[in-house]
């Protein structure tokens, strides 16, 4: 009975799974002070609220309609963290998924409005977009060792300014957002397949989730179980002996950032081409999705499974953010809370070398005592 | 033209405060990529000085209050750093995106309880400090002196001779360098490396209120630093680590960031008809360039971002 | 009554999880002599240093200075009381002067600032006094390693060590040089300072040592005077039975000519010199040809240039008769290259994968493990490598599914070669393959080398350890600042005559 607990917690999910509830709890018991500090009158509703997000709301229907408002957003963050985490396991930082997902942005929205193209094509326009500028990281750190994190959050800014100009050309006419995605191009619109009935009537429940989901089993079978996986873990690990059994480690360079800028895109595509959101070509910082994705990354123990879940938590939270009571706080709260877990994962490593010396030592000292034990029934 | 000059010299100091505090968390083998995150609450620190220093205070009270705020803000903040990645061996990279993250969230949120707290109509994330701000500037014909200049200016020849002419560098840039080497020689790799990230902090905090008081009157705290933190890196690795040449790195940058504020003052920049978000990408262009050009030869610390383990050697 | 003892650690034991480094360990170090502390690797040698310099604290045992006991509690403590101590992988900053790195920790200041015309008054006087010439402007990474070398002990006695530890000295040195260091510590001995010399190299101990203390697999085996001992009593007590110092082989019958390199240049890393200037030489099919050299004379770029890790200035390679001198890596081992890199954890392994993925690094791609749509056959990636762990014996916790990282490095070393050898190679190029190793498992990998040889393979040795090369190979070409100055019949040379070549001092047709 007690080696079975000791072997489970030697598994390397249930570390963890245990290390991200631990981030998640302290993230949130960190934020739950923040608000007390802010007004302490209201914390304790506020703090609901947050973790309750769509079950704010009484009827059913509503509670369904809501959720599926997470879900929408829920889509492009875990492909912003699969970008992340499909990098980091070949040992780069892709912090530029923020600025691929920009470009996807501005690829699919462009696609749609300004040349009329129906959904698939813009799809495949912001996921070219976003292999294109990860491609630009990857031959910067390939042939002239730039590191990644200093090139990314330049193509970052440069991104942003890029598209805000791009896209000018697509806005309404007053206002600083692109034309409505329904008035401008009805069929650049992912279609539904009746999924919008399922949530209450969500027009924006689209294929995008399912689609999503798929993608993060596909990344988690290419990493597993495939020799193209190997070969990049190998990278990640080791890059001196995977130059050494001679994988192509410039060209998997290249070839990681630009599927990881792909995916970032492609989750760009999958949100802006539901129609929940428009551009605002005078935004002047870089949408933080793409940064939520390094958290969801990491909070998913930088397992593609795992980065369903953690995407899904992420955005919940931060959807339920937007529910405070705004005469007491703002719903940066939440972004507060995120960027607290993120801060956490960082001690996740520790975490599991002290559990492992923990079990290491208990297991040691159980052994030296049967041995001891042992000694005492022969004498 | 004196325009220019004067943003050029503001947005150097600017980079050249936040690229040297990068430069002495390097030297003692820990990435800050945090700084970003640490110049919005340095920011934030100073920007709180002034908001709540009476308006008629003394002129040089006011700016040693202010810089001491932002000095110890940006130095407590730094802090988070220091404990995750000297302490708990934390991933360097990370933690640094975090703080950065963070720095911008608690700043808004902050600033945004304040604001509503005062007016419950009010939910932006702005901090004024119009009068306040007069006491940095002195006029000099048409040209604002700014005292952040000469402060940036002190703390250049300070670095320079700290690393290069103490005891204090000497063993700082040896923790950065080989931490078994210093280690063997009696010296606490660990507390070095904690003064490193300090004085980071100190440096970053103080870039920061310099950052958000260079061109305007008032600040929104959503917005961050806008990058500046990270161009503040480009400048330390395009100075190779090198206060001097970080000067003048930071200078080239300066003049193009400054660019963005007032190309419409030339008018063989107007006639060009460029779009104003072309200026402002172009230091990052300009980083970008630079930085696939020099990295290949680069001279980084070479412990930076390995955590230090006593046991392993 | 004057204590005879500079320095004694008395019963000491540390424990670490799973293992006693150090059992009831006793050294007791006279002063003015040299004293020698032999081991194998992993015989814990390293570990009773890190207690003597206070990294580790021991669980058991005391130790004394001058009679007194003593407390150590960090490397501050061990320098107060003097002891110092040269490591092994030389603890130098390497950007820094060779002034700078001497005084760093010890620092003449005066508020805070530098003073460092005093510490170089100090360090030309114990230069001159010592014999130990350097130059103290000179950027570490820019001079030889002899002269590091010489930085470390003016490092100590600029510290006024009165203890002095030299950690596997040389390793690095050629013979010339080895001379010359046990020259600088019968000088220092003779001043009075007490010598702690710490190797495995008997005949070194035989030369320089006064009195040697043995240790094996932790544990205190004896101390003895070396006037009345000899080379096989102190090698049966480090190694706990009868070593053969010779490898049993055959005359070797060279075939057909495997490989041939034609005015080989390779560029270097570090200066703009090229590390490699035109090197020719052949490999036969059933011949061991060893590159002896001291570190850092090229070796590294010529197998790197060989093996395709870095490309070439010029010349041109031929293996089995077919140009290679453009192909990728990956072609030329699979054209019939096999390489045992140096550096196993940096090159050899992935450390954080199973055994079993590491046994197929070189093979992964092959039709065997892998299906037509880029899907990894894991059954038989499994059998594949239990097959190498039962051929090869290699052993570890879980077997196939055992992460490498926590296998014993003598293992990580039979996996290699068990990987390189199965590819069934006509060249094997084993770079250091007994580095760090102990006694059984060097004389294991010794045999499959001679193995491989007699089935007909071309076998290139490159080797830092003279003993090894002396032993195994069938012919020596020794490699000098990038160019290959001699060949060498081990039959019929000595050491010293190889020492000659590899200092320079001697080349051929001069």
């Amino acid at each position: 009975m007690k080696t079975e607990r000791r072997s489970l917690l030697r598994n390397k999910g249930v570390q963890s799974f245990l290390a991200a509830l631990l981030c998640i709890l302290i993230g949130l018991l960190i934020g739950y002070v923040v608000l007390l500090i802010i007004n302490p009158a209201g914390a304790w509703e506020a703090i609901k609220t947050i973790v309750e997000n769509f079950l704010y709301y009484p009827s059913p229907n509503a509670q369904l309609r809501y959720l599926g408002n997470t879900l929408v957003k829920t889509a492009p963050l875990l492909l912003c963290s699969l970008s992340v985490l499909f990098a980091y396991k070949v040992g780069l930082f892709n912090i530029g998924a923020a600025g691929q997902y920009v470009v996807g942005a501005g690829a699919s929205l462009y696609c749609a409005l300004a040349l009329g193209m129906p959904w698939y094509v813009c799809l495949v326009a912001a996921l070219v977009a976003g292999a294109a500028l990860g491609a630009v990281s990857g031959i910067l750190k390939a042939y002239c060792n730039v590191n990644e994190v200093i090139s990314c959050i330049m193509l970052n800014w440069i991104s942003l300014y890029a598209i805000n100009t791009l896209l000018s050309n697509v806005k309404e006419g007053a206002s600083p957002y692109t034309i409505q995605l329904s008035t401008g191009n009805p069929g650049a619109v992912l279609p539904s397949l009746g999924l919008s009935e399922l949530f209450g009537g969500n027009r924006y429940v689209t294929i995008a989730i399912p689609l999503s989901v798929i993608v993060a089993i596909f990344i988690w079978v290419l990493l597993e179980k495939t020799q193209f996986g190997y070969e990049l873990k190998a990278t990640g690990y080791n890059k001196f002996a995977a130059k050494y059994c001679g994988m192509k480690e410039k060209r998997n360079i290249i070839l990681t950032m630009a599927i990881a800028g792909a995916l970032a895109g492609m989750g760009a595509g999958l949100f802006f081409l539901t129609g929940f959101e428009q551009w605002s070509t005078t935004q002047s910082s870089v949408p933080a999705m793409g940064f939520n994705g390094i958290a969801a990354a990491f909070l998913g123990g930088l397992n593609p499974v795992g980065a369903i879940f953690s995407s899904y938590f992420i955005q919940h939270i931060t959807n339920g953010g937007a529910y405070v009571d705004k005469t007491m706080y703002s719903a940066q709260i939440s972004d507060l809370i995120s960027s607290l877990i993120i801060y956490l994962c960082g001690f996740v490593l520790f975490f599991k070398t002290t559990l492992n010396n923990r079990l290491d030592r208990r297991a040691e000292r159980e052994a030296a005592r049967a041995k001891a034990e042992q000694k005492g029934g022969e004498a | 033209m004196v325009l220019l000059i004067q943003y050029t010299l503001i947005f150097a100091s600017v980079l050249i405060l936040v690229a040297l505090g990068g430069c002495f968390s390097e030297h003692s083998g820990v990435i800050n990529i945090g700084l970003e995150g640490i110049m919005v609450m340095g920011a934030l620190g100073g920007a709180l000085m002034m908001k709540f220093l009476p308006a008629d205070s003394n002129a040089f009270m006011m700016i040693v209050l202010v810089v001491l705020a932002s000095v110890i803000v940006g130095m407590i903040y730094s802090l988070l750093l220091a404990v995750a990645a000297i302490n708990f061996k934390a991933d360097q990279t990370l933690v640094g995106t975090a703080m950065n993250l963070l720095g911008t969230a608690a700043a808004t949120v902050l600033v945004k309880a304040m604001n509503t707290a005062e007016n419950p109509d009010n939910v932006s994330s702005t901090i004024q400090y119009i009068e306040a701000k007069k006491a940095f500037i002195v006029n000099i014909g048409g040209f604002e002196f700014n005292w952040f200049m000469l402060l940036a200016l002190i703390a250049l020849i300070a670095a320079y001779v700290t690393l290069y002419k103490t005891r204090f560098g000497l063993r700082l840039m040896a923790c950065g360098e080989h931490p078994q080497a210093a280690d063997s020689v009696g010296i606490n790799v660990y507390k070095m490396r904690y003064a490193g990230v300090i004085i980071s902090g100190m440096l970053g905090g103080l870039g920061g209120i310099v950052y958000i008081t260079a061109g305007v009157s008032e600040w929104k705290f959503e917005n961050g630093v806008a990058g500046f933190g990270f161009l503040a890196l480009a400048v330390m690795i395009f100075g190779q680590w090198k206060p001097t040449r970080i000067a003048l790195a930071a200078l080239l940058f300066g003049l193009f960031r400054a660019l963005a504020n007032v190309y419409t003052g030339f008018d063989f920049l107007n006639a060009l008809q460029l779009p104003s978000s072309v200026y402002n990408m172009l230091p990052y262009i300009i980083s970008l360039i630079v930085l696939a050009f020099t990295s290949k030869n680069s001279r980084a610390p070479k412990a930076e971002g390995i955590p230090y383990d006593k046991g392993q050697r | 009554m004057e204590q005879p003892y500079a320095i004694e650690m008395l019963n000491i034991t540390k424990r670490f999880p799973g293992i006693v480094a150090n059992d009831n360990i006793t050294l007791q170090l006279k002063k003015g002599e040299i004293h020698a502390l032999l081991g194998e690797n992993g015989a814990g040698k390293s570990t009773l240093m890190s207690v003597l310099f206070g990294l580790y604290q021991p669980e058991e045992g005391t130790i004394k200075k001058n009679g007194q006991v003593v407390q150590i509690k960090d490397p501050n403590d061990a320098n107060d009381l003097g002891i110092g101590m040269v490591h092994q992988h030389f603890k130098l900053v390497e950007c820094f002067t060779i002034l700078d790195n001497i005084i760093l920790g010890v620092e003449p200041c005066k508020h805070g600032f530098l003073q460092k015309a005093d510490a170089r008054k100090k360090v030309l006087e114990l230069s001159e006094k010592y014999g130990l010439k350097v130059d103290p402007d000179a950027l570490v990474e820019d001079v030889t390693v002899g002269m590091q070398q010489r930085t470390e002990i003016l490092k100590m006695l600029y510290r006024d060590n009165e203890i002095l530890i030299f950690d596997e000295p040389t390793a690095v040195l050629t013979p010339q040089e080895i001379e010359e260091l046990i020259q600088i510590m019968r000088n220092l001995a003779a001043e009075g300072k007490s010598i702690l010399f710490i190797s495995h190299k008997l005949n070194e101990i035989i030369e320089v040592a006064d009195r040697c203390s043995v240790l094996r697999k932790g544990k205190y085996i004896g101390t003895v005077d070396i006037a009345s001992t000899t080379k096989e009593e102190l090698s049966r007590m480090m190694v706990g039975r009868d070593v053969e110092f010779q490898v049993h082989k055959e005359e070797s019958k060279p075939g057909k000519v495997i490989l041939e390199v034609d005015g080989l240049k390779v560029g270097s890393k570090s200066h703009n010199n090229d590390a490699v200037k035109g090197v020719s030489f052949q490999v036969r099919a059933g011949e061991i040809v060893c590159i002896a050299g001291i570190d850092g004379n090229g070796q590294t770029e010529l197998v790197y240039g060989l093996t395709g890790l870095e490309p070439l200035k010029g010349g041109k390679i031929l293996l089995n008769g077919q140009d290679i001198t453009n192909t990728s890596i990956r072609k030329r081992s699979t054209m019939g290259m096999s390489h045992i890199p140096e550096d196993r954890h940096k090159q050899g392994l992935v450390l954080d994968y199973t055994l079993e993925d590491n046994m197929i690094l070189q093979r992964y791609f092959d039709r065997q493990f892998v299906s037509p749509l880029g899907f990894l056959k894991r059954g038989e990636i499994r059998k594949y490598a239990n097959e190498l762990i039962e051929q090869y014996d290699v052993r570890s916790g879980q077997g196939p599914v055992t992460v490498t990282r926590a296998m014993s490095g003598g293992n990580q070393q039979k996996a290699i070669i068990a990987r390189e050898i199965d590819k069934n190679p006509d060249l094997l190029i084993a770079v250091q393959p007994t580095r760090g190793l102990d006694v059984g498992a060097i004389e294991y990998i010794h045999k499959q080398i001679v193995a491989q040889r007699d089935a007909g393979k071309g076998v290139l040795l490159v080797s830092l350890e003279l003993d090894e090369v002396m032993a195994l190979s069938d012919r020596i070409l020794v490699m000098y600042e990038g160019e290959i100055v001699g060949e060498l019949d081990p039959k019929t040379t000595t050491v010293e005559e190889m020492g000659l070549y590899m200092a320079g001092a001697k080349r051929k047709g001069a």
